[in-house]
């Protein structure tokens, strides 16, 4: 039995589900009064009754994170290398059973969108591929690694799971972080969603973040895929395991991100998006989770994406958010190869880098645009 | 009565209160706060500046003449990276003052006694005027003194937490027997933390996130400048201590050597 069965083995989901739903607000009130919260606040502050508590916790989540993180807002961009897949994932544009015109950026292509991104400001990227180990797999990726090295401090990566060492192997090239995010924690609807491919494997992925820790990775990001299952148990979930592995690999550092699910286009099976939204959290939901992460959790980073809305992410900017992507393109040759091919999904907030930087500031945050320095790991 | 400047290394300083520079709002505002603290000696994280870069953002704001740069290693987890980015923070900044800080643990940032003592001998062998961010330990204060540290920052409660002189009972005892300065990092929440640290005896104190994070932080910061020179003021004028036996200005024994 691995460990991470263990920790995962300790939570039934019915019991977490339904501890949550009967939350009381003497419960809320506690986890918002105690000092060092527990597991058990996690719970009760995502519960339905904390809802009549989030201005409470919003102006707490929001001391909190300016106490640990200051007033600085790191910035960030995806880059995606490729839409190749060989996964049905029911919710991804990318998806196998899309009849899409596939593309893997060559070494040039990588170079060109390095370049673009580099004139936004970035300094930071996070690149993005499916699953598809034969186009690109570890050799694929390391040389890539090697490709952006001169034009970015700070390189993290969003591709299928791997083993140790070729985690071993990216992080000598100069990998920083990893997301892996689990996209739901109940089995049988992540089955339900991840019928075909090596994805399907619901124990091979939530085991990654332990590989990822035994091999030393600077920082790992997780996350559930909202919209999936009920977002609460699955939040809770996600606490739980980065309790577990902050417990476990203590010289790593987390982040969590709230992926919403957002619509796609060119999607062959309709009757999917019509499922997968069914569970989609509102606003107020999300600012909920936010806050409720922050205040189990001051040192964890938090981080929001383009899938949300310019108003949303104009305001949840003094929550407890550490991070934001901006002027995201979700297609492999967004930035400069080829813009028009298809995204991933599709983006809410199209605002450029300069805009952000202009929200940011007139909020009185320092936008970050580097916060690591490859020198500090070079070996 | 003229204050006593403090001397580290090959330098001397007037104001005995060192500052950071990260978590401020802007960059503008930091340079402010900074000139408003009087401090001559700003730490600067390595993995914020593009070394690379004359004209990066930060470094541009505390280059002034009343300031010294005090590179750090933050994010290190070993004594190897600190001694790399060590040399790399040297060739780059053209200094080789450095803010040792080796902390493998993310969440509490809290200081690696092992590997900051094997990086400190390494680093004081190759020619580095070494200040290690260290935890509030009287032993290991001074084996970093004997390996040749030019000052010790042991922290006076966990970095970014406010919560003051935590550490209050070995930070004396590392007062009191060191041959180094002794700087307290970390924890100084609040202006009379700072001046309880410099009237327990510290050379000086240094403090970012309190002046950074205020509502008025070039306030703050003069309110640590003020803070920090009324503690040192204190200390060299000797403070009553508390005493165990009563000191009564009336003496009722005093009868005895008339």
């Amino acid at each position: 039995m691995t460990r991470s069965k263990n920790w995962f083995d300790a939570h039934d989901w019915d019991r977490v589900q339904r501890d949550i739903y009967t939350t009381t607000a003497r419960q809320v009130e506690q986890a918002l009064g105690s000092s060092r919260r527990s597991l058990d606040d996690l719970k009760a502050l995502l519960s339905p009754a904390a809802q009549a508590y989030l201005e409470p916790m919003a102006q707490l989540s929001h001391q909190l994170t300016q106490k640990r993180f200051g007033k600085t807002i790191q910035l960030y961009a995806p880059l995606y290398l490729s839409n190749e897949c060989q996964n049905i994932c029911t919710y991804c544009a990318f998806s196998l059973d899309n009849k899409i015109r596939r593309k893997t950026l060559t070494d040039s292509e990588i170079t060109q969108e390095a370049q673009a991104l580099k004139q936004l400001g970035y300094d930071h990227v996070l690149l993005v591929t499916g699953e598809a180990n034969q186009t690109v797999g570890v050799p694929y990726l390391k040389n890539a690694i090697r490709l952006l090295q001169p034009y970015f401090a700070h390189i993290s990566m969003e591709v299928q799971p791997l083993d140790q060492p070729d985690y071993e192997e990216l992080i000598a090239e100069g990998l920083h972080t990893v997301l892996v995010y689990q996209e739901t924690y109940h089995r049988d609807t992540y089955r339900n969603h991840h019928p075909k491919g090596k994805k399907s494997n619901f124990q091979y992925r939530l085991d990654t973040p332990d590989r990822l820790g035994k091999a030393g990775m600077h920082k790992i990001g997780l996350g559930a895929l909202l919209g999936l299952e009920d977002w609460r148990t699955d939040s809770f979930f996600t606490g739980a395991h980065l309790h577990y592995l902050e417990r476990t690999y203590w010289q790593t550092r987390y982040s969590l991100s709230f992926p919403r699910l957002r619509p796609i286009d060119l999607l062959q099976n309709d009757t999917i998006t019509s499922r997968s939204f069914e569970r989609c959290m509102t606003d107020r939901d999300l600012v909920q989770l936010i806050c409720a992460y922050r205040l189990v959790n001051e040192e964890v980073e938090l981080s929001l994406s383009t899938r949300e809305t310019p108003r949303f992410r104009d305001h949840v900017l003094k929550l407890g958010i550490t991070s934001l992507s901006a002027g995201s393109k979700t297609n492999p040759g967004g930035y400069a190869v080829e813009p028009e091919s298809l995204e991933q999904f599709t983006i809410s907030d199209e605002r450029s880098p300069a805009d952000m930087v202009d929200v940011i500031r007139r909020q009185g945050y320092e936008p970050v645009w580097k916060d690591w320095d490859k020198l500090l790991t070079s070996r | 009565m003229d204050r006593q400047p403090l001397t580290i290394a090959d330098k001397t300083f007037t104001s005995r209160l060192f500052t950071g520079t990260g978590k401020f709002g802007s960059a503008q505002l930091m340079e402010d706060a900074l000139l408003a603290s009087g401090s001559e000696l700003v730490t600067v994280a390595l993995k914020r500046v593009e070394t690379q870069n004359s004209q990066d953002d930060m470094l541009i704001h505390v280059t002034h003449p009343r300031l010294n740069l005090l590179p750090n290693t933050s994010g290190v987890r070993t004594a190897k990276e600190a001694v790399f980015a060590a040399q790399m923070a040297r060739e780059a900044l053209e200094t080789n003052w450095l803010k040792l800080e080796i902390h493998p643990d993310p969440k509490y940032l809290l200081p690696d006694p092992i590997e900051t003592l094997k990086a400190a001998e390494e680093l004081v062998r190759l020619g580095f005027v070494v200040l290690p961010y260290c935890h509030a330990d009287p032993v290991l204060c001074k084996r970093l003194e004997a390996v040749g540290v030019a000052a010790v920052m042991p922290l006076g409660a966990p970095i970014g937490t406010n919560k003051g002189l935590r550490t209050i009972d070995f930070l004396e005892i590392i007062i009191d027997q060191s041959q180094v300065p002794v700087v307290v990092d970390a924890g100084l929440g609040a202006p009379s933390h700072a001046a309880a640290a410099m009237e327990l005896g510290a050379d000086a104190v240094l403090v970012n996130t309190a002046i950074a994070v205020s509502d008025e932080p070039v306030r703050m910061a003069m309110a640590f400048k003020l803070a920090v020179e009324a503690g040192r003021m204190a200390f060299e004028a000797r403070l009553a201590r508390p005493s165990l036996t009563a000191h009564a200005s009336s003496p009722l024994t005093a009868f005895l050597d008339e």
